[in-house]
């Protein structure tokens, strides 16, 4: 579903140019649930806003579903965000002013999809969160509005889910809601990327993508055998 | 994105800023109100001095001084020309041919106190004759005569809203009034005629012997040194050679005024049509300067509107970010805070129609001591006025819709 071949992504802060990925070379599959992991700095973020068409890379060439989207125009990555990738920040990013219903709302306000309503009430009932639409974010928990921020990222029915430290806010009893909530979307079909330096949500995933200094430095499989591992003995966070 | 959508996420925002999003209107609506208030009531003048002019005839003729450097309406007035005319002009026209009920006229505003009352008017200096040009009717007394003139008596003849509000309903005719803290005899009462001028309703006036006037009012020399008469007006008996009949008026003046070859006239023969073109010129100038002063405050509502725009993008760039992770295009950002500043352009301009539309009809309703301004509020004004806010609303919210738009996604989310 996703190729990536030698993309590189170089930040110019004035005269100093700042490589973020030094040639990333990467195929997800339809349907794969995969944790990317590494320091900060590693390149992690600019990874997965390169994934998601909130960046364009400098160089190399991403292939979505068989189709070049590397150097398309914003008016096509504000459409490929919209129907094809769902987002989750680490700091929720709900509109503060807005009902959940109304922020589960807004990415249909964009693709002009009809039942607004209907479809956004199904996303927030699916999160577990359909008696509390009404509510605005101020008065939901650190965990519900996280679920607030999957409904939206459900509601166009994309095929892929990016999470950038989805649970780096929350408390374990979220987290561990959260996970669920993802492992399964994963379930159902969808392609769910999880950015992450707490090596208990990496291990929930099937496959974890460690970055350094901008580049793959492995990629493995998790085995069934590393879940019960890191279930048993809480190893720590990796990176920082 | 729906057209509907992004105008309900607008009004949605200003409604979570009421404060700031009406102080942002204010400069809006001050501007706007006013331009509709200067407006009509410019308006207003302009036709009721149209409609008194109307009302005195096409056959009536004024005489006034002018002065020969000044081109156009402004070289009647006063601030301009000296006074150049006499009584003994108007004499000298009761033997031009065609010319019928001449009457020389001084005219100044003047307070009338009678005991404890007083009453602000317009005092005109005259002749008998006045009451024919002019088009009134005594209600009771008389008017005074060729004889107080002579004598420069010390009578006066009142309008009709004058005597009522000295009076009430007592009959003034034999009372004293003061002008000038001097002692007039009231000889005589005029019929309400109705209409007014530069707001000063017709049966507001008080008609003094113009002999009288210069000696003891307001007295006023030409620069021969002889009493001045501010115009002198008639009538044409002979219709068909009006312009005979003015060209002979103006070469009995010329020769009177020892006015040779290409000199040019120190005075001016119009008809009321000319009048009327002369006031309109000078209201015409009068609008585009008060025009000019509420435009100022329009721009100033315009750069408001602008700087709360920007402060508003700022403060809501990570807003901005959230919708574009989720899918918006620039052109549905821009639409956005678009209408926003359109929406405060368009309800600062219609409640600002609004009040300078109350404000222009409660001036016409304050008696200014005896004057009262007209306004005339019209659909154009209002139409005007409308599309002005609309555009300074789209104007303004331009530049900050843009730098909306072009934000980066990425550096909005982020933004703290």
């Amino acid at each position: 579903m996703i190729e990536l071949d030698n993309i590189a992504k170089i930040y110019r802060m004035g005269k100093v140019e700042v490589p973020a990925l030094r040639g990333i070379d990467l195929t997800i599959k339809q349907g794969e649930m995969v944790a990317i992991i590494g320091a900060s700095g590693s390149g992690k973020s600019t990874l997965m806003n390169i994934i998601g068409f909130l960046d364009k890379p400098t160089t190399g060439k991403y292939m979505l579903e068989g189709v070049d989207v590397s150097q398309l125009n914003d008016n096509k990555l504000a459409e490929l965000r919209n129907k094809k990738v769902g987002f989750v920040f680490q700091t929720f990013n709900l509109l503060p002013r807005a009902s959940a219903l109304s922020n589960v709302e807004l990415p249909l306000l964009y693709s002009n999809g009809g039942q607004r309503h209907k479809r956004s009430l199904e996303a927030l009932e699916r999160v577990g969160l359909g008696e509390r639409a009404t509510h605005k974010p101020t008065e939901l928990s650190g965990g519900e509005q996280q679920r607030v921020a999957i409904a939206r990222a459900l509601v166009n029915n994309p095929s892929l889910i990016l999470a950038d430290e989805p649970t780096g806010n929350l408390d374990s009893a979220s987290t561990t809601e959260i996970i669920r909530i993802f492992c399964q979307l994963h379930q159902e079909g969808i392609t769910v990327i999880l950015v992450t330096h707490e090596m208990d949500v990496a291990t929930q995933t099937q496959r974890i993508i460690r970055l350094l200094d901008g580049k793959v430095i492995s990629d493995e499989k998790v085995t069934h055998n590393d879940k019960t591992i890191r279930k048993r003995k809480d190893i720590g966070n990796v990176g920082n | 994105m729906k057209l509907i959508d992004s105008v309900v996420i607008a009004i949605r925002s200003l409604f979570a800023n009421k404060l700031r999003s009406s102080l942002t209107m204010l400069g809006i609506i001050i501007g706007v109100g006013s331009v509709i208030t200067l407006m009509s009531v410019a308006r207003g003048a302009e036709a009721t001095i149209a409609s008194a002019y109307e009302e005195l005839g096409t056959d009536v003729l004024s005489i006034m001084p002018i002065n020969p450097e000044v081109e156009g309406g402004f070289s009647m007035s006063p601030a301009y020309a000296a006074p150049s005319l006499t009584m003994e002009d108007a004499r000298a026209l009761e033997h031009v041919r065609g010319v019928d009920n001449i009457v020389p006229i001084n005219e100044n505003f003047i307070t009338v106190t009678a005991g404890s009352e007083a009453k602000s008017g317009l005092l005109h200096g005259a002749t008998p004759t006045y009451m024919d040009v002019m088009k009134y009717s005594v209600a009771s007394g008389q008017f005074f005569t060729d004889h107080h003139v002579a004598q420069r008596a010390n009578v006066v003849v009142l309008g009709s809203l004058v005597a009522e509000d000295l009076f009430g309903d007592d009959d003034a005719v034999g009372e004293q009034v003061k002008l000038k803290k001097q002692r007039f005899t009231v000889v005589g009462v005029l019929e309400p005629k109705g209409g007014a001028m530069f707001g000063v309703s017709f049966d507001d006036v008080v008609i003094v012997p113009i002999t009288t006037y210069q000696a003891r009012l307001f007295p006023q020399q030409t620069a021969t040194g002889q009493d001045a008469v501010a115009s002198i007006s008639f009538q044409i008996t002979d219709e068909e050679n009006r312009e005979a009949i003015t060209e002979e008026v103006e070469s009995v003046l010329r020769r009177r005024h020892n006015l040779k070859g290409d000199d040019k006239d120190d005075f001016a023969v119009v008809s009321q049509e000319q009048v009327m073109e002369i006031v309109g010129q000078v209201t015409g100038v009068f609008s585009i300067v008060l025009g000019a002063i509420a435009s100022i405050s329009l721009l100033v509502g315009s750069i408001g509107i602008m700087n709360i725009m920007l402060v508003s993008v700022t403060e809501r760039t990570r807003e901005i970010g959230i919708r574009k992770a989720v899918g918006a295009k620039r052109r549905d950002i821009l639409m956005q805070f678009l209408i926003e500043a359109a929406t405060m352009g368009f309800a600062g301009g219609g409640i600002g129609i609004t009040g300078g539309w109350l404000l222009a009809w409660a001036i016409s309703q304050v008696d200014i001591g005896g004057f009262k301004l007209a306004s005339a509020v019209s659909i154009d004004i209002i139409i005007l006025a409308f599309s002005v806010s609309l555009f300074i609303g789209l104007a303004s919210g331009l530049y900050p819709a843009m730098r909306a738009a072009r934000l980066n996604p990425i550096d909005a989310l982020h933004y703290q």
